[in-house]
């Protein structure tokens, strides 16, 4: 786990991110100018940081509606206010980027924050972004893994020598800079299915699973099946950390955080996606099977933690800014997290924490 | 209320004057639906890739919007070697796997001989589940001698026509009653 500098030890992790998504608020219609929405999640890493969460990241989408197009610039900033809380990307698109300008953004990004830096690598779930960047779609598959093998080897080796369909030969090339202690924590984002937790397996790489809805059951046989592909490889499953992510929302009552935020997820989802949130699964995130973390602070501690027995996971991404949240409803968010659900969530994962 | 009817080929006539006919009933028994009448025929859409529909352009990007913008969905379709003709399936095949939650579906069918009966109930009725439609139970089936220049000569499609579009608004209502009934029980 060290390399992907967890520490078990301490419990598991707590993390925030966003997509970037520049939406209206539903329930005033207005939307803020990307100006501020970016300004918002510079913000909001600082009150993560100052609250003790352990990690803040941001994703890449070329779409309408999001104001994340440049994440690693975004993330710049992130690394200049904030100290401790470690910074990521979630997820950075690697089929349309060159990966040796992948890893001297996050390489630099990682000296500007002391060694805080990491990418979470990820295929695109929305396409638009290859007309726009010049990529075909068709080979949607194959440049992801193309480039993902070159990412990783960039990490290993700091002279490189490699040669691939999508791009030019490398030879002797030094990629520079070079990250704080030689290499970068990469992840490899994957969605709901266990085909790409699989790819994730063979290549011996940590995970970051998406989770939109339904019950842990289902995502913990993608994440046993991560682990065994890990096995089938040589890979020591305890040596590789898995991260989940999903929708989390916290208020004083489960009612009132549902009422909150469905309008948002709803109307988000919509505009993102291109079909809203049914109200009947959202109205199922209330149920501890469910890995909707939304509710009170109690009841989502006892989510987690029933998450954590599932999956045995070394952290969880919390998504609490979608679809136009005003910001001191994340604040407000923020606050909860820092003061109830992290002590209590730290507490019951680390090592021996459940006899303390 | 808004409601997309599907010519589903690019070639032949007789599903065209059966949507024809029905958009015609519909307007009088329901003047005011809003209401958008796809021939596939006037648009020039693409294969399928596997994209969100949010993703593709021009008439592939119009035709899939207005379906999922959709409350009722009319399907035209004629029966192509034992089955739906390729250009609806590939509009199908654009879209989301439960593009019609909420949405209710009614079939009509065109075909040279009653022998084609069954293949709408076999193979357009289970995509259409699949996609997680309310479906109008029953369709209107029209044969080659129910048609003569253009026109259905039969009366007694005509009245099937009439009951299927008022089979599908009462259905399209009820749901949506039911649904904002539910709805309002979660209170968020």
């Amino acid at each position: 786990m060290e390399k992907y500098r967890i520490d078990p030890s301490k419990g598991m992790e707590f993390g925030i991110y966003t997509l970037g998504d520049h939406l209206a608020d539903p329930r005033t219609g207005e939307r803020i100018s990307a100006k501020e929405r970016i300004q918002q999640m510079v913000r909001l890493a600082e009150l993560a940081d100052q609250a003790g969460i352990d990690f803040f990241s941001v994703g890449e989408s070329h779409q309408p509606y999001f104001a994340s197009q440049a994440h690693a610039v975004i993330l710049a900033a992130i690394a200049q206010a904030t100290e401790k809380i470690k910074i990521g990307s979630s997820s950075t698109i690697l089929s349309t980027s060159d990966p040796v300008r992948v890893y001297e953004n996050f390489a630099t990004l990682d000296l500007i924050s002391n060694g805080r830096a990491e990418i979470i690598a990820g295929r695109a779930s929305r396409v638009g972004l290859f007309e726009l960047l010049g990529y075909d779609l068709q080979n949607y598959e194959a440049l992801f893994e193309e480039k993902f093998d070159l990412l990783l080897q960039l990490n290993e080796d700091e002279v490189v020598n490699w040669s691939g369909e999508f791009r030019r030969p490398l030879r002797n090339a030094e990629v520079l800079p070079r990250p704080v202690n030689g290499s970068l924590p990469i992840w490899r984002a994957v969605g709901g299915t266990p085909a790409s937790a699989i790819k994730a397996g063979y290549a011996g790489v940590p995970m970051t699973l998406a989770m939109l809805g339904g019950p842990a059951s289902v995502f913990k046989q993608t994440i046993d099946t991560y682990r065994e592909a890990l096995a089938a490889r040589g890979f020591d499953p305890t040596q590789l950390p898995v991260a989940t992510t999903g929708f989390f929302y916290a208020a004083e009552t489960t009612q009132e955080a549902l009422r909150d935020y469905y309008p948002h997820i709803n109307e988000g989802m919509k505009k993102t996606n291109g079909q809203g949130f049914p109200k009947q699964l959202f109205a199922q995130g209330a149920d501890h099977r469910s890995i909707i973390n939304v509710g009170s602070s109690q009841q989502i501690i006892e989510k987690i933690l029933y998450q954590h027995e599932q999956f045995g996971h070394q952290r969880y991404l919390a998504q609490l800014d979608f679809g136009g949240v005003p910001f001191e409803k994340m604040a407000r968010n923020i606050e909860y997290i820092g003061t109830e659900i992290l002590p209590a969530i730290k507490k019951y994962t680390k090592q021996g924490g459940a006899e303390q | 209320m808004k409601v997309v009817g599907i010519s589903g080929s690019i070639v032949g006539s007789k599903t065209k004057t059966a949507m024809s006919l029905l958009w015609e009933e519909m307007s009088k028994a329901y003047p005011n639906a809003e209401h958008v009448l796809l021939d596939l025929a006037d648009y020039q859409l693409q294969f399928s890739d596997g994209r969100n529909y949010l993703d593709y352009t021009g008439d592939t990007a119009y035709v899939t919007e207005q379906i999922m913008q959709a409350d009722i969905l009319f399907i035209g379709t004629p029966i192509f070697q034992a089955s739906i003709p390729g250009t609806l399936k590939n509009v199908f095949d654009l879209l989301p796997t439960q593009a019609l939650r909420d949405k209710v579906a009614a079939i009509i069918v065109t075909a040279g001989s009653a022998r084609h009966f069954l293949v709408a109930e076999q193979q357009l009725k289970p995509i259409l589940s699949y996609m997680k439609a309310h479906l109008v139970s029953s369709y209107v089936f029209a044969e080659e001698k129910d048609f003569l220049n253009g026109k259905i000569i039969n009366d007694d499609v005509h009245f099937r026509l009439q009951r299927l579009i008022e089979d599908a608004f009462d259905l399209a209502e009820a749901q949506a009653s039911i649904r904002t009934k539910k709805e309002a029980e979660y209170d968020f």
